[in-house]
């Protein structure tokens, strides 16, 4: 059964930055969906408009389907009722999410004391389960914040976002602030978790190996749209969209001399939300954009099996400055 | 709160120098006129968007106005006790809008001939108290080792002694003349200026060209008035703007508790003449009310500008507009 | 929090300064190190102490002319009553011996004997000093909780209406004169004015003559204009100090966490924000309180309340200088000891600082 559906979701911001602009994912109970993409693409917006966390004056439109329930059909007391415990989110940067004034095991309590109805001392043994299940001994629950180190802090975020036992976790940049062993240690538990309670995952990060490594769909984001999705190790090893394939080149890969010396990263800077370009918001930054990309607005298109990109090219596995595309337009929906 | 001492896109004064297009032929000297031109449209376009402060700047440059023109208006006359045009606390009237002191003098004149000594005071207090904040702050920001070492003692010192007991201890042992109450409140005010001016200094010459202009042979003076000045003059404007405020209240506190210049006529002189002339017992609140509500407009006023100013400068701050 | 602020451009631009909070004030992270921080501060007051004392002592030797005269109050004295009135205040001395002496009787409770009332400062300042901070206690209680439950709403719905009003009212009072406010109060509430008959005394702090609950009930009476005079003129900085704390936390990654668990509004705001942006401004709020005392000189002038403020006033008209010096001394000690005890309170509510 589908998870969570999100169906051509908006997100314009009060100042008028349109950060997310018809966005479709969906995801069963079970299944790893990586999100990927530069700073400022939307993937951070998207978690948040997920349990509608958004600021005040957000306009958001489409439909969130957790469980087949709208969340943005609900109302507010609902609202929060499936916060954490439908969904629950592992922020990034722990020192910043975690309350640096209170002690971790109440912070891991607190949601639920709020949402189970359990008696403090059934919270307290909860908790302690919680931190044992990702690796801290449990007395470090009357420690505070400061007094962990970074992957601890990032462990006590998860063990935090397990407390209700959500079917769906986001985890937004779970690793970034942390060094490659932690992380590798933090990505293993957030897997193995997920694979032990049968939980819907949606990771978000900027690092496509990480993604391709942990997840088993990839959705590749830019400027507040998916501009490729498929299954995780095909959209890291090839990409169809110019962008992925930019994405994927940005990170070296062990053991492969081509990728040391092929050109990586990408000229420019990801576009301003409130002024984007016309056309497919990626051509001026595209090394094979056509003409017609300047003017026409690029769909997903079919690139193979289970597999979409947003671009003319699509389909076409190695795309060819200049090529003629025609084909693979008249195959949009 | 310290606040202010973070830096404002104001004191950043590298930045726009090389903007303004066909400039590369002229003189250094009016690249940085333009440069500051620029930045002083910048500051102005900025703190026009806090209607506070447009409010309160409107109301000092009324409030200016009235003090300025008051020999004409209403004259030195109107101090005089002895030729009184009426009687003594006459309720207010056609003849007398606001009605008449003890001596039988026209309350509305004393109240527009007050603001002068008001804001004199109050003006030259703060300046005197910036003033001595400024220098020992670029000081003890500069110089290091001992000499800042003692300063900021002494600073530290000051900041904790309860300033308005401060200020009323020394116009006590001073003689009773406008000069004390302008000594005792700069005296006691500075503090605060001092350290954020040597936060400010501490931050400035950190900065590559300052290590530069040393590098070239610029001495102590040059780099303290050349290249610090400048750029903790934002921060200096907004203190003083903030502290005139306070300045004026502490003028009008000492002029009530007996200790201003019993010669001139000022707001707190007039509440303290209300008092001893047993305004209160008798209910005559017309006489009261005058003077205190000048008091509170200009110290709002004051407040409204500074405060628009240190948002201007540090927009963090979060002042509502 | 003093705390030394160095802001460094180089350091600002240099991106994500991974400076956590933990950076905040002393840190003192065993119990060794918090008993070595509180002798650090304890000394530092003790000097602070003395320097007082010793200003107190030249400042008002400042004054010109000979302190005799003012006790005699203009009257003819002979040669040898002015003599007798030297010996008996010391006054004959040499300047360096009656600091010694100054300084040794000080540090015993000594603080002289008063011009005017012929009675030991130290017994009149005990004297006054209960109805002072039966003043100042309530009305710091009240202008404190005022100023942040009003302070913490102003900045939570930031920008809007009530926000608006609140900080223009808060700016308003705070730029009246606290003397003129406590004048134009008893105009309408005691003296009466126009429908609104004297339901407040004029003054002073009791009418005498009451003893057991109706006495307390007095000094209550007598006590609700004061009150309402400082409250009026002090929340306003309580309130802008809380709105612009929250203000700084309210982009707060954590606060979002709290949001994103599913907690209401007001519990978010309550269990989360306000403990956090709070906790560094108790310093703030402490000095405060040191301030009020001092600042009440005014209020107790006004409303004939007979407090330090009240005496001090009668002291300086005289000027009745050992009371004066005396009464200095203790207006600066109260501020550096609400100083020090807010350095000392601090570590143990913020767990951030470590203890």
């Amino acid at each position: 059964m589908t998870l969570l559906e999100v169906r051509n979701l908006e997100v314009t911001y009060a100042g008028g930055a349109a950060a997310v602009r018809g966005v479709d994912l969906s995801l069963d109970a079970g299944q790893k969906l990586g999100v990927a993409g530069e700073s400022g693409c939307g993937k951070s917006t998207l978690a948040l408009a997920l349990l509608r966390l958004l600021p005040a004056g957000t306009r958001t439109s489409g439909e969130i389907l957790l469980d087949g329930e709208d969340v943005l059909k609900m109302k507010w007391g609902q609202v929060r009722a499936v916060r954490w415990a439908g969904a629950s989110i592992v922020f990034q940067g722990a020192m910043h999410s975690l309350n640096a004034v209170h002690r971790i095991g109440d912070q891991i309590a607190e949601p639920i004391l709020l949402h189970k109805k359990a008696t403090p001392a059934g919270a307290r043994k909860k908790t302690g389960e919680l931190l044992e299940h990702v690796g801290l001994p449990a007395a470090r629950a009357s420690a505070y914040p400061h007094e962990l180190s970074g992957g601890q802090r990032q462990r006590v975020m998860i063990a935090m976002a397990l407390a209700c036992d959500p079917r769906l976790v986001i985890a937004d940049e779970p690793t970034t602030a942390l060094d490659v062993m932690i992380q590798a240690q933090i990505l293993r538990l957030i897997e193995q978790l997920v694979s032990e309670q049968d939980l819907g995952l949606v990771m978000i990060s900027h690092d496509l190996a990480v993604l391709a490594d942990t997840c088993d769909r990839l959705a590749v984001m830019y400027a507040g749209r998916v501009v490729e999705e498929g299954p995780a190790r095909q959209v890291y090893e090839d990409a169809r969209h110019p962008y992925g394939k930019a994405l994927s080149a940005a990170f070296p890969r062990i053991g492969d001399t081509a990728s040391r010396f092929a050109p990586r990263g990408l000229p420019g800077d990801p576009p301003d939300p409130s002024a984007l370009p016309s056309g497919c918001t990626f051509h001026p930054r595209c090394p094979v954009a056509l003409d017609s990309c300047i003017t026409e607005d690029q769909e997903l298109r079919d690139a193979g099996t289970a597999r979409w990109a947003a671009c003319v090219h699509a389909g076409a596995s190695v795309p060819q400055p200049g090529s003629p595309a025609e084909e693979a337009r008249s195959s949009t929906p | 709160m310290t606040t202010t001492e973070s830096d404002g896109p104001m004191t950043t004064e590298s930045t726009a120098a090389s903007k303004g297009g066909p400039a590369t032929a002229r003189s250094p000297r009016a690249l940085a006129w333009q440069r500051r031109r620029h930045s002083a449209a910048r500051f102005w376009k900025q703190y026009r968007t806090h209607h506070a402060g447009v409010f309160g700047l409107a109301a000092l440059g009324l409030c200016a106005l009235i003090a300025l023109t008051a020999p004409l208006t209403v004259g030195s006359d109107v101090q005089s006790v002895t030729d009184a045009p009426g009687d003594p606390m006459e309720s207010p009237s056609t003849e007398f809008p606001l009605g008449t002191d003890q001596f039988g003098r026209n309350l509305l004149g004393l109240v527009v001939w007050g603001a002068r000594v008001s804001l004199l005071v109050g003006l030259l207090a703060a300046v005197l108290s910036v003033a001595i904040g400024a220098l020992i702050g670029i000081t003890a920001g500069h110089f290091k080792g001992w000499y800042a070492t003692v300063m900021m003692r002494i600073t530290d010192w000051f900041l904790v002694m309860p300033t308005l007991v401060l200020a009323i201890a020394l116009a006590t042992v001073m003689s009773r003349s406008l000069g004390t109450i302008i000594l005792a409140i700069g005296v006691t005010t500075w503090p605060t200026t001092a350290r954020l001016v040597r936060a400010q200094t501490l931050a400035v010459e950190s900065r590559p060209y300052i290590e530069r202009a040393k590098a070239l042979g610029g001495g102590h003076w040059h780099i303290m008035t050349r290249h610090v000045l400048p750029n903790v003059m934002p921060l200096v404007l907004a203190q003083t703007t903030l502290i005139i405020s306070s300045a004026i209240l502490a003028e009008a506190t000492l002029a009530f508790l007996g200790l201003g210049d019993p010669t001139v006529v000022s707001w707190g002189g007039l509440l303290q003449d209300a008092r001893e002339a047993g305004a209160v017992s008798a209910g005559k609140w017309w006489y009261l009310v005058p003077p205190g509500v000048a008091i509170a407009v200009v110290a709002l006023a004051f407040t409204l500008c500074g405060r628009a100013v240190e948002s201007v400068l540090n927009p963090k701050l979060g002042v509502a507009r | 929090m003093t705390a030394e602020a160095t802001p460094s451009l180089v350091e600002a631009t240099d991106g994500p300064a991974q400076a956590g909070p933990s950076v905040r004030g002393p840190r003192a992270r065993t119990r060794t190190a918090y008993l070595r921080y509180v002798a650090g501060k304890l000394g530092g007051a003790a000097v602070s102490l003395l320097a007082v004392l010793v200003t107190s002592f030249f400042l008002f030797r400042l004054i010109p002319g000979d302190p005799v005269k003012y006790m005699t109050g203009g009257r003819q004295v002979s040669a040898e009553q002015l003599a007798n009135y030297r010996k008996e205040f010391g006054l004959d001395l040499p300047m360096w011996e009656q600091f010694t002496d100054y300084c040794g009787k000080a540090l015993t409770g000594d603080l002289g004997t008063s011009y005017q009332f012929r009675a030991p400062v130290i017994d009149k300042i005990t004297e006054a000093l209960p109805n002072t901070l039966l003043l100042t206690g309530t009305a710091f209680v009240l202008y404190t909780a005022l100023g942040i439950f009003i302070g913490t709403r102003s900045a939570w719905r930031n920008g809007g209406l009530s926000d608006r009003v609140n900080t223009g009212l808060a700016l308003t009072l705070y730029s009246i004169p606290s003397f003129w406010l406590g004048l134009l109060l008893i105009i309408v509430f005691s003296v009466g004015m126009g429908p609104i008959p004297g339901l407040f005394p004029t003054g002073g702090m009791e009418s005498g003559g009451n003893e057991g609950f109706a006495y307390v009930m007095d000094v209550a009476h007598h006590l609700i204009l004061p009150v309402v005079t400082l409250v009026a003129v002090e929340y306003g900085q309580t309130l802008l100090v809380t709105r612009s704390a929250l203000l700084d936390e309210m982009g707060s990654d954590y606060l979002t966490t709290a949001r994103a668990k599913g907690l209401r509004d007001d519990l978010v705001r309550r269990r989360h924000a306000v403990p956090n942006a709070l906790l560094p401004t108790v310093t703030l709020i402490f000095i405060n309180l040191g301030r009020t005392v001092a600042g009440v000189i005014l209020v107790e002038t006004v409303f004939s309340w007979p407090g330090l403020g009240g005496l001090f006033y009668q002291a300086l008209s005289v000027p009745d200088l050992p009371l004066v010096q005396g009464l200095f001394f203790v207006f600066a000690a109260a501020v550096i000891v609400m100083n020090t005890l807010a350095d000392l309170i601090y570590p143990l509510l913020d767990p951030r600082v470590g203890r």
